[in-house]
């Protein structure tokens, strides 16, 4: 498993445009709501923590539908079937290598992020924690979701429609975190919560990835 | 070795063989052969465990051979017609990812195909039968008992057949059985020919 995590990450340096695509993305798609909604720092302020999870799970979706896709299509898919790794162990570390080859560089952008949409400083910690868990947690449904839209007509858009709405409470929960943080309340049980959802997909996601693989 | 009974594949509505059997012992070679569509390629697939059969058994010393796939395949190497190469990537990159996995080291590897000196190379500048002959090197990693491969040679110039006979030999002399699909001869002395038809 290791041995494919580090080709993953050598994959990722070699061909830095798909995360750079992400975060640029991320940036691009914050960056809109001041020019959407007027430049009111109250009416930002407000929108911020919806806005930012919105725009770091749509750009965490971006390279997905390539995560199965480009494997399939040079083989390496059936050759990785063979390896002696289990699907579920495959899944696992794709859906790990995105997260860090996605995820971490949008977290690496929240702060500009911020800034742009007027977040209070003190909340931008839990901003990056939200954004982290969600990300993971979108990181391992999709790879669910890319495992069961390989070989689909259309995968690339059949994968949010299928994705998205499952996101619904790692985006509640934590914009509400956010939130909480930046008027000065209670932010923990938001992110907990979250953590909890994280946690959750962590087993499930990687094992119904890796019975859609061997389905395939 | 490997047994199989009455194998039958399904792809889609269509019933791409049925009732095959065949018997293969350890050091043997069996060449599939027939035409575009009957089922060769389907038939190492399904060998390898990659699609499930719709009917039959296929037995390994005269177990289930599929009950557990990650063990079946830790038994086998299979060649697909892709190469299944990462064009970014070198080719040592690429062969080191297979090398932690199966275990064996990539320069003997290389050698063994004719590729030494060019593993600092991206995939992407390899032309098509140098891209065939890395696919190869992954055969020579380490030792499995059982290959399966799709039309091997396509792209090989007459050197590299020789070395990929080498190899084949090498491979069978030491126990190992080997199934091929191909149109054209392979170095393959002494190989079983099993005709795939048409389905009635």
């Amino acid at each position: 498993m290791i041995a494919l995590l580090r080709r993953e990450w050598l994959l990722a340096a070699r061909h830095p445009g798909d995360t750079l695509a992400s975060m640029l993305f991320f940036l691009l798609v914050t960056a809109l709501f001041p020019f959407g909604v007027g430049p009111a720092p109250d009416m930002l302020a407000r929108l911020a923590p919806g806005a930012l999870l919105a725009a770091a799970l749509l750009a965490a979706l971006l390279p997905l539908d390539r995560l199965f896709a480009a494997e399939a299509e040079d083989g390496s898919l059936d050759q990785l079937l063979l390896s002696g790794l289990s699907g579920t162990q495959i899944a696992a570390v794709k859906a790990l290598a995105h997260w860090l080859t996605t995820g971490g560089p949008l977290l690496l952008a929240s702060p500009i992020a911020c800034a742009m949409l007027n977040l209070p400083v003190p909340a931008w910690g839990v901003a990056a924690l939200a954004l982290g868990l969600a990300t993971l947690f979108l990181s391992l449904l999709g790879t669910a979701g890319a495992a069961l839209t390989l070989g689909a007509r259309r995968g690339g858009v059949l994968l949010p429609l299928l994705v998205l709405p499952l996101a619904i409470p790692a985006m509640i929960f934590g914009a509400a975190g956010i939130e909480a943080a930046a008027s000065g309340a209670a932010w923990q049980p938001f992110l907990l919560l979250l953590g909890a959802l994280a946690a959750a997909a962590l087993p499930l996601a990687p094992f119904a990835a890796g019975a859609a693989l061997r389905a395939e | 070795m490997l047994e199989a009974i009455g194998l039958a594949a399904v792809r889609g509505e269509q019933v791409v063989f049925a009732d095959l059997s065949f018997n293969l012992a350890s050091g043997e070679a069996l060449l599939l052969t027939g035409a575009n569509g009957s089922g060769k390629s389907t038939l190492l697939r399904l060998l390898a465990g990659l699609v499930p059969a719709a009917e039959g058994a296929l037995l390994w010393h005269g177990g289930d051979a599929l009950s557990d796939v990650p063990t079946h395949a830790a038994r086998l190497r299979y060649l697909g017609h892709l190469d299944a190469l990462k064009p970014g990537l070198t080719l040592d990159e690429n062969l080191t990812l297979w090398a932690r996995l199966w275990g064996g080291r990539v320069a003997p590897a290389l050698e063994a195909v004719g590729l030494e000196g060019l593993g600092h190379l991206p995939a992407r500048m390899l032309s098509a039968g140098q891209k065939r002959r890395a696919a190869l090197a992954r055969l020579a990693l380490a030792p499995v008992p059982l290959w399966l491969l799709d039309e091997p040679s396509v792209g090989l110039d007459t050197g590299s057949i020789g070395l990929f006979g080498a190899m084949l030999a090498t491979h069978r002399a030491a126990g190992g059985a080997v199934v091929a699909a191909t149109h054209v001869d392979l170095p393959l002395p002494g190989a079983r020919i099993f005709h795939l038809g048409q389905p009635a």
